[in-house]
């Protein structure tokens, strides 16, 4: 049992393609014979990662050390190269027709998840100038919070329930995306596009596009990749003005 | 040789992190601005070039084609690495806001895509950069 865990553990990057492997497997066939492919496989591969996340700690499963791997596996680089790869699939048209829409649903959504987000977190007793706008920050992504938090100086809970905000909306649109993606008409690049801008929580946007239609992810995560750094941008700047001049 | 496919991803990779971390330093952002969308432009306009020529080689496209296919196990392996305690201990402030910060950004879907669409057919001048 030892020597099994230590073979492994020299090699947690490579258990990590097993690892994945058997949850692919055995989710396509869930899929197939059990709900007769109406909920993608990868919709119930992303969800049984997801389960698997909650038994581990801060970095999901991988706080478990012989999944360590999968930290370097799930990791920003590897998914960030693999959604470029993506981009050989994509259409240039396509993506220049909705170019505007894209840019326009980039502002909106960093603006409405700012506003909304605060406005509800104040009713909700954060009445604070900066408990409203780290709050808002939260609700544009779990990486907008805490840089905007600390940015203006919030205290450490309300910058930890920010970064709880994010997440939840990262798993909320894990989740549901392909479950209301008919509702909302996603089905389309230009739709992705300005599902992607008006989202923008990466991990979310590309987990969640992936369930609904692969073809449908380097749009989504062409104009996603924008959302972060506008967020971290405005949040403590603008909006943070703003906050002050209203509250 | 599909090391050529891949070593080209790597570069339009490293080329648009590159440009992200340079636009974020002048913004003055922590992090990286929009490094995957500049690294996918770079890959489809080279992708578009090599059609135009004709020679894209099948092994190296292949590749490319290979991370291509991997997105979704390592979306999943990503999946099982979020820190989803986290999420379930911010207590119902978070969920709350989550939620329908969240529900609110999704109804606009519909929306800004129609705002969008109609002025496609007439106006195809602008593009993301």
């Amino acid at each position: 049992m030892n020597l099994i865990q230590k073979v492994i553990s020299a090699n947690d990057f490579i258990f990590a393609f097993l690892t994945v492997g058997v949850i692919m497997y055995v989710s396509y066939w869930l899929s197939k014979n059990i709900t007769n492919r109406k909920i993608p496989g990868a919709a119930i591969a992303i969800v049984a990662g997801l389960a698997l996340a909650a038994l581990g700690g801060e970095k999901g499963i991988a706080n478990i050390p012989i999944f360590s791997g999968m930290a370097l596996l799930g990791g920003a680089m590897m998914r960030d190269f693999s959604v470029v790869a993506t981009a050989m699939g994509a259409n240039y048209t396509e993506i220049k027709k909705a170019g505007l829409a894209g840019i326009i649903s980039l502002l909106i959504g960093v603006f409405v998840a700012f506003f909304v987000g605060g406005t509800i977190g104040y009713t909700m007793g954060y009445t604070a100038v900066q408990d409203f706008t780290t709050i808002g920050a939260g609700a544009c992504s779990f990486i907008v919070g805490p840089i905007t938090g600390s940015a203006i100086g919030a205290g450490s809970d309300v910058i930890a329930i920010s970064i709880a905000i994010g997440v939840v909306k990262s798993i909320m649109i894990t989740i549901g995306t392909p479950i209301i993606a008919k509702q909302i008409g996603l089905d389309n690049p230009h739709a992705a596009m300005v599902f992607g801008g008006l989202i923008g929580t990466t991990s979310g946007v590309a987990a969640g596009l992936a369930a609904t239609d692969p073809k449908l992810v380097p749009y989504g995560a062409l104009t996603a990749t924008f959302y972060t750094g506008i967020g971290a941008l405005l949040c403590p700047t603008v909006f943070y003005f703003i906050v002050q001049s209203i509250l | 040789m599909k090391i050529y496919g891949v070593a080209i991803l790597a570069a339009c990779f490293l080329a648009g992190q590159l440009i992200g971390a340079v636009l974020g330093f002048w913004m003055d952002i922590p992090g990286n601005m929009g490094g995957v969308a500049f690294a996918m432009f770079f890959l489809i306009m080279l992708n578009e070039q090599i059609r135009k020529q004709g020679y894209f080689q099948a092994e190296t496209e292949n590749g490319i084609m290979f991370w291509n296919a991997m997105y979704i196990p390592i979306v999943v392996a990503m999946s099982a690495t979020q820190n989803v305690k986290a999420a379930l201990s911010g207590g119902w402030v978070a969920i709350v806001v989550g939620v329908l910060a969240t529900g609110f950004c999704l109804l606009l879907v519909p929306l800004v895509s129609k705002i969008g669409a109609s002025k496609e057919l007439t106006d195809p001048t602008d593009t993301t950069v």
